[in-house]
């Protein structure tokens, strides 16, 4: 009889960077908050709120990539509008932001938003109502983007819409989504977005102790969000989601609805994207209808595409890459960052096509190539 | 208008010298005298005075009146406090004026307002005063030999139709030849005959204002509907009459509206169709997605600018050395990024993507580097700017008459190119079987990059065209990338009529949604009409057929 063991255990089993990944996870869990409120400012090892905020921001990123991983890398659907998902997740938590600063804003009013005075509504608009409930408005983070996800692959994937006309109108839908965000009277604060967030569930949103909450929060997501792709793609569903990949005609002609598996890949991905969001709001205080432009979506590509698609962890890793090397150079050289991003997607493209995970891969396989076959040559060596 | 009417009258007033060297010098001479010795009565106070003086200066019937009683009535008529001169004061901004004697037309020097109101003082009117310089201004202008200035004349009555001036156009449209001033004209007349208190003259007027285009006669005859409607005891013909007028007029300027709704969605669609045909070429062609397009746009309309800056003093011929010049530096940059970077990716659709957004970022980044991140202007030609007046509900302008005509061009040119050249014969060759192509001998990977460079090209041509209607900043592109990608979809790839076709009704669709449903909501429908229609043809309106459409 086969002895038991955990699902999670059983997932890592033979994915050796996935229990890198999972192990730094829990460390920086561990590590980031640790460093941040137990050990004194003037110390070395001491992290800044604004890191551990920094960090935050960029594990929601990682989320979003995997999300991302999932559709492109093991399903073949290049989304060029993951972030409208994101975009989605981030409003309807903003949303809910927005309705817990109650009469602490500017204009004092108890119900409606300052943005909605400003631009004199008289009642809440009805899709407003009960965001001041927390679990309605986790709910929403799910529903909203999973249901636009559901609607338009629903369409797209029962006509066969396929490969670049795909991502050209993953794009138009993104787009479509920024322009409609940008009107003000659609009742999302028009350009200015939501902001001035006061606190969450009661906790103040600047105090050390509920960014470090986000933080492990954001963490956790990543990790579940890791371990649910992890089970899909591993799984029997996940042999057809590769195949579709690399011949849907043929999956079809064995007789699956090809269509059918694509909308829930597609429709998952789209849910752990808007938990992304959702995450992402709160620690940077502010969504716009900038995080629908089409470019941002690009942009996320390119991160899954820099550290290797079809690995999951290496779409994390990507993320995490990029932003950082964005974080540093839009402050350091703002104006070689554009050169370099620019300069990434061609040489990522032309010369990494498997990212860094799939050069590292390379490298070791190499290596491994190498010693086994000096160990042979040796052998061959001491037999002559 | 005021400027035009100015103007004109110079010229006038140089004709009449020239005249009275040659024929009567004593005509003119006697017409100044007149004048001169009428403009002492200004400075009394009596406004009897005055009006003899109004009067005599009008009848001279010298074009050097209209200057004078137009300044009168603008209150721009000063007199010197001590000799009694008279003045014509032009405002030159920052409280300073510029003063002129009326009939030499010689500029006595700039005063600041302080100094003007020590030395001169403003002739006074009051308003029955302003009833008689109106007119007599009227009949002054209404009777000119000048064409224009006649219509013109005619043109600012309709505004304010007034008993005292239509009495003098009465007489004025039995004496006037030209069929579009006449015409004009009677509207006038007709005006003021709608708002008589005769009830037959009324319902004439009411009756032949019918269908009327000009926007003032709307707003009486809106006026008059509010009228009547409100208040019941008129006569009974008079509401229906009034109405049917109306409706009548609003049918017609309805009608020039959607031909002006038209016009405006062609041109839209011929930006369109100039971003997006080289886009086809490219994605149709070569099946390669080319995210630097928008860039090439771009860097077209920079090309404008550089050259315009290389000859500042033949702007009015920039245009046509631009076209070239932006032609050869996109498709060479088109063509080096086939050499460098897409022609290791064919094959590989998503990926060509992702390696030309990367291109179009560090194209943006340069030229923010060079030129800075801010909008140059481009000079729009003497010749592009204005418009075309059909009638007075439609008014259409050159420049996006010009580029209408010019993206037709570029498109009739790219069709004979692929149709009848050799290089057209190859490509096509290469976009059917690839292989067999080669098999034939064609060098594949020539045909390759000239067709990049040929797409390309093509986009900096449009970019040319794009600097003449919108801000030329490194951002220009990017603007365009999502839309030139949606007509390109929708007409169906590999399919320059189809590019056509879609980039038409795109932009006339945009036009019509607009009034209805606000400029970016109207964007937003055909967006998700685009989403939509795709759902049902996947591969576009035009689709290829058969074995091309199996890759």
């Amino acid at each position: 009889m086969m002895k038991y063991k955990p699902l999670i255990f059983r997932l890592l089993e033979n994915d050796k960077g996935g229990k890198y990944f999972i192990a730094i996870l829990l460390l920086l869990m561990i590590v980031v908050p640790t460093c941040n409120l137990l050990i004194p400012e003037s110390s070395v090892f001491y992290i800044s709120t604004y890191v551990v905020t920094l960090l935050g921001k960029y594990l929601t990123y990682a989320l979003l990539a995997i999300s991302l991983d999932l559709v492109w890398g093991y399903l073949g659907i290049l989304s060029l509008g993951h972030g409208a998902f994101f975009g989605l997740g981030g409003y309807a938590m903003g949303m809910y932001l927005m309705r817990q600063i109650g009469d602490r804003g500017v204009y004092g009013n108890p119900i409606l938003p300052d943005f909605m005075v400003f631009l004199d509504y008289k009642e809440l608009p009805w899709f407003w109502h009960g965001f001041d409930q927390f679990w309605l408005a986790m709910l929403m983070v799910f529903i909203v983007p999973g249901l636009l996800a559901f609607v338009f692959g629903w369409l797209a994937f029962r006509s066969r819409v396929t490969g670049v006309y795909l991502s050209i109108i993953t794009q138009a839908l993104t787009y479509a989504l920024m322009l409609a965000f940008f009107r003000n009277d659609l009742g999302f604060g028009g350009n200015n977005g939501l902001t001035d967030f006061k606190e969450i569930l009661g906790f103040d949103l600047q105090s050390d102790y509920t960014r470090n909450a986000l933080f492990v929060c954001s963490a956790i997501a990543v990790a579940l969000g890791y371990f649910i792709c992890r089970f899909i793609v591993d799984s029997r569903l996940g042999s057809l989601i590769t195949a579709i990949r690399d011949s849907e005609g043929r999956v079809r002609a064995l007789g699956y609805r090809d269509e059918y598996i694509k909308l829930f890949v597609f429709v998952v991905s789209a849910m752990l994207a808007g938990v992304a969001g959702a995450l992402y709001v709160p620690q940077v205080g502010i969504i716009n209808p900038g995080e629908f432009s089409p470019i941002n979506s690009i942009e996320m590509v390119i991160w899954v595409a820099m550290g290797g698609r079809g690995t999951l962890y290496g779409a994390a890793l990507g993320a995490i890459v990029v932003n950082f090397a964005k974080t540093y150079f839009t402050a350091a050289a703002p104006e070689v960052w554009l050169f370099m991003l620019g300069g990434l997607f061609v040489v990522v493209t032309l010369f990494l096509p498997h990212g860094i995970i799939g050069a590292i891969k390379k490298i070791s396989a190499m290596k491994s190539k190498k010693t086994k076959a000096s160990v042979e040559a040796q052998k061959l060596n001491i037999s002559n | 208008m005021k400027r035009l009417l100015t103007l004109s009258m110079f010229g006038l007033l140089f004709l009449n010298g020239l005249l009275a060297n040659s024929l009567g010098a004593a005509e003119i001479k006697s017409d100044i005298d007149v004048m001169q010795s009428s403009f002492k009565l200004f400075s009394s106070k009596s406004f009897k005075d005055k009006t003899t003086a109004i009067n005599s200066i009008a009848d001279s019937g010298n074009p050097i009146a209209i200057t004078v009683l137009e300044a009168l009535l603008d209150g721009k008529l000063y007199y010197h406090k001590k000799n009694k001169d008279i003045i014509v004061i032009q405002d030159i901004g920052s409280k300073s004026y510029d003063l002129k004697n009326p009939i030499t037309n010689f500029s006595l020097g700039e005063k600041t307002s302080k100094q003007l109101k020590k030395e001169y003082k403003k002739v006074g009117i009051n308003n029955k005063l302003r009833g008689v310089l109106n007119e007599k201004l009227a009949a002054l202008t209404i009777f000119s030999d000048d064409k224009k200035i006649r219509l013109s004349a005619a043109r600012n009555m309709l505004k304010n139709p007034s008993s005292s001036t239509v009495d003098v156009l009465r007489k004025a449209v039995l004496q006037e030849k030209d069929a579009e001033v006449k015409e004009l004209m009677s509207v006038c007349v007709a005006a003021a005959d709608a708002l008589s208190d005769d009830v037959e003259t009324q319902l004439r007027a009411v009756n032949s204002l019918s269908g009327s285009l000009y926007p003032e006669i709307r707003l009486l005859l809106e006026d008059l509907n509010t009228k009547y409607t409100e208040n019941s005891n008129v006569d009974k013909r008079i509401l229906p009459a009034v109405q049917s007028a109306l409706d009548s007029t609003k049918l017609k300027t309805g009608f020039y509206k959607q031909l002006e709704n038209i016009f405006f969605g062609l041109s839209l669609g011929s930006v369109l169709l100039l971003a997006a045909v080289g886009l086809a070429i490219t994605f149709g062609v070569m099946g390669v997605i080319n995210m630097a397009h928008g860039e090439m746009l771009m860097l077209g309309a920079y090309t404008t600018f550089v050259i315009q800056q290389i000859m500042p003093n033949s702007i009015e011929y920039s245009l046509f050395v631009a076209i070239p010049a932006a032609f050869i530096v996109t498709g060479l940059i088109g063509i080096g990024i086939e050499r460098g970077v897409i022609r290791f990716l064919y094959g590989r659709p998503l990926e060509t993507l992702l390696a030309t957004f990367g291109i179009s970022l560090i194209l943006q980044q340069a030229v923010r580097s060079v030129f800075s991140p801010l909008n140059r202007s481009v000079i729009t030609p003497e010749w592009m700017s204005g418009s075309y007046e059909f009638n007075p509900a439609l008014s259409l302008t050159y420049n996006r008459m010009y580029i209408v005509l010019f993206a037709l061009l570029v498109l009739v040119g790219l069709m004979l190119l692929l149709k009848k050249t050799a290089f057209g014969l190859q490509m096509r060759a290469v976009t059917q079987n690839r292989n067999m192509a080669k098999a034939m001998g064609i060098r594949t990977g020539w045909v390759d990059s000239l067709t990049f460079g040929l797409g390309s090209g093509i986009a900096g041509i449009g970019g040319v065209a794009l600097s003449q209607l919108t801000n030329v900043g490194p951002n220009l592109g990017q603007a365009y990338i999502v839309d030139s990608f949606m007509v390109v979809v929708f007409g169906g790839v590999g399919n320059l009529w189809g590019t056509f076709v879609g980039a038409m009704s795109l932009g006339v669709a945009n036009k019509f949604l607009e009034p209805y449903a606000g400029a970016v909501l109207a964007k937003i429908l055909v967006l998700i009409f685009i989403i939509l229609f795709i759902q049902k043809y996947p591969r576009g309106m035009f689709a290829l057929k058969g074995r091309l459409a199996d890759n």
